[in-house]
């Protein structure tokens, strides 16, 4: 078990190099010249040599990528230039926000899709085999920050009953004290039955927008999975030998159409985490989506690549432990590899 | 030719869905083709009336400077349509040509593709995209670019599975009998036979780019503000919607959705058409 994890650990490393390289092309890919860009339009010749110098960016390129590794490796990402701000400093204040919504809305979608998966399964054609396609189809096509805005129209504007889409708690709650960064958590942990509250109202809009954009693969992949394990032999033979119907449909059947379910989430996640992005802007949230596109808006670029980076790290990270878990699932894999 | 139009008809006829999405297709070309010539309002010119609801005046309302809201979303197809099939036409060229040439020759070819194939499925593709476009500067150019790079490993793949299978087909081996060099059996060969997959993986992709390309707009990338065009449409309506000016995103929203669900009824349709297994 330990070295089928220390082995896919180690897979993970030619991704990450890759990440690396590609992240530093992409902050040597500036429009222009770095130096000068950074020394600001009125900066002198001598100035914009300086900084030059400054930024290592007189050195060979070689040279260079090894300063860019080796600031990585001190977890430095470089400054903000419009906050003036540690860009690593700052994803790390704003990461607990865009995690808890992110995580809400995958548990949204895997709790309303497999079960709708498992039911059109069950039963082809019927409604809920229809209503399970249209979902699906609906899903992949919906623009997601049109979504949010639909959501916000009806709930807050039509019905009233959400509240304003305006970042993580409303204005005259005060957030918890700061021990993990997830609202949820932090507000339990103070007893503050209010705040806790506050912040599951909103977070409910942009965890339910995010959760429909996610539904549609995962629906899709359990539903076909689930029909073809319910026509494999070992459930026929589970269910001639007499076994309940629920011992058959969750305890056999599902248990195996789960695997290609957990392959397809390596897709759901990058789908996911580039939504993300546009959810935050559309609810204002304050996490690491919306700080990269204030950044983009000024053309402050340290914070976007190092959110492109986090960003990669965290979606390597999802991979391995899609990887592990698959082989804790189906115990197989492991033996096989 | 004639049997194809024949064969069209048939399975055409028999999924009405597919017909109907070919029909919303050509609306939409026609749209792109002559959309800016035929709408009521100039699509960049203010007006007098700003954030009306939709009248008989103004058929999906106007904007926040008076801009006639239909003319800009029909004007707008051809914007979004273009950027859509050029970030898909260099996708798909650049990654069928990588990925036959990974599937047909293997080694080398095949590792440093498949590496780089990888190295772009490591990161969140929208966010990838992000960073291209924030790295080489905000034009639709590097949309088109960042856009077409993210859909690259789709083709790439595809590509390598199918030339990996009919690199050991008789045909293939027959051409390298008749004196046919490695390079002519790829263009000649295997490049004709995996076509027709290739291009239903053109209209399934092509929704995705077209919801992505809007996206980057609407985060404010690429497309400047008072060009028309689906995405920035939609994050100009965002400021109005907690008001109940709906209208300033929604018509925009929809047709973006409209078109994306054109594009994956379409790829579907086709992939039954093209399957052999439906063909009688």
């Amino acid at each position: 078990m330990l070295s089928m994890i220390l082995r896919r650990l180690a897979s993970a490393i030619p991704s990450l190099i890759g990440v690396v390289i590609v992240t530093f092309v992409l902050t040597r890919a500036l429009p222009g010249d770095p130096a000068a860009y950074y020394a600001g339009p009125a900066a002198t010749k001598e100035a914009i040599e300086q900084i030059r110098v400054k930024l290592g960016l007189d050195k060979g390129l070689g040279e260079q990528f090894v300063d860019y590794v080796g600031a990585l490796a001190r977890g430095e990402l470089g400054n903000s230039i419009s906050t003036g701000q540690p860009v690593a400093h700052e994803l790390l204040t704003r990461l607990p926000a865009s995690i808890e919504l992110t995580l809400l809305g995958l548990i949204f979608a895997i709790g309303v899709a497999v079960p709708l998966g498992v039911f059109a399964a069950l039963r082809p054609n019927s409604w809920v085999d229809h209503v399970c396609r249209v979902i699906a189809t609906a899903g992949v096509s919906l623009p997601i920050f049109f979504t949010g805005l639909l959501m916000i129209y009806v709930f807050y504007f039509l019905l009233g009953i959400a509240p304003p889409p305006l970042g993580r708690i409303e204005v005259f709650y005060s957030p918890p004290t700061h021990v993990t960064g997830f609202f949820l958590v932090d507000s339990l942990l103070d007893g503050d039955l209010g705040v806790f509250l506050a912040a599951v109202k909103q977070l409910v809009l942009p965890a339910l927008t995010l959760g429909i954009f996610a539904l549609a693969p995962i629906a899709r992949m359990t539903r076909a999975s689930m029909l073809s394990a319910l026509s494999s032999d070992f459930v026929r033979t589970a269910r001639a030998s007499g076994l309940g119907s629920f011992k058959v449909v969750v305890g056999y059947a599902l248990r195996n159409a789960l695997l290609p379910v957990v392959t397809v989430l390596g897709m759901v996640f990058s789908f996911l985490l580039g939504a993300n992005v546009l959810v935050e802007k559309v609810f204002a949230w304050p996490g690491i989506g919306s700080y990269a596109i204030e950044a983009l808006i000024q053309s402050d670029y340290a914070p976007v690549q190092g959110f492109v980076l986090v960003m990669a790290f965290m979606y390597v990270g999802l991979n391995l432990a899609i990887d592990v878990l698959y082989g804790v699932i189906d115990p197989r894999i492991s033996m096989a590899t | 030719m004639k049997s194809a139009l024949a064969h069209a008809r048939y399975v055409l006829g028999d999924n009405v869905v597919t017909a109907f999405a070919f029909g919303m297709f050509a609306l939409f070309l026609v749209m792109a083709a002559v959309g800016p010539w035929i709408v009521p309002y100039d699509p960049l010119a203010n007006g007098p009336n700003p954030l009306e609801p939709p009248s008989s005046r103004h058929w999906f309302g106007t904007d926040q400077t008076g801009r006639d809201i239909f003319s800009r979303v029909v004007a707008a197809t051809q914007l979004d349509f273009a950027i859509a099939f050029a970030s898909v036409a260099l996708a798909f060229g650049a990654g069928t040509l990588a990925g036959i040439a990974a599937g047909f020759f293997g080694g080398w070819w095949e590792r440093i593709i498949g590496r780089m194939v990888d190295t772009i499925m490591a990161f969140p593709l929208f966010v990838l995209a992000m960073g291209i476009v924030a790295a080489m500067g905000n034009t639709i150019f590097n949309i088109v670019l960042a856009t077409g790079i993210i859909n690259f490993p789709i083709y790439a793949r595809v590509a390598r599975a199918e030339a990996n299978v009919i690199r050991n087909a008789g045909y293939i081996e027959a051409a390298r009998i008749a004196g046919y060099g490695e390079t002519r059996i790829l263009f000649t060969q295997i490049l004709p036979n995996i076509m027709p997959i290739m291009v239903v993986q053109i209209s399934l992709t092509m929704g995705y780019a077209i919801l992505n390309a809007a996206g980057l707009s609407f985060i404010g990338l690429g497309v400047r503000p008072p060009t028309a065009e689906w995405g920035i449409m939609v994050s100009d309506g965002a400021n109005f919607i907690q008001n109940g000016q709906w209208w300033i995103a929604a018509f925009p929203g929809l047709v973006l959705m409209l078109a994306v669900f054109c594009f994956n009824l379409l790829g579907d349709g086709l992939r039954d058409m093209i399957d052999p297994r439906r063909r009688t």
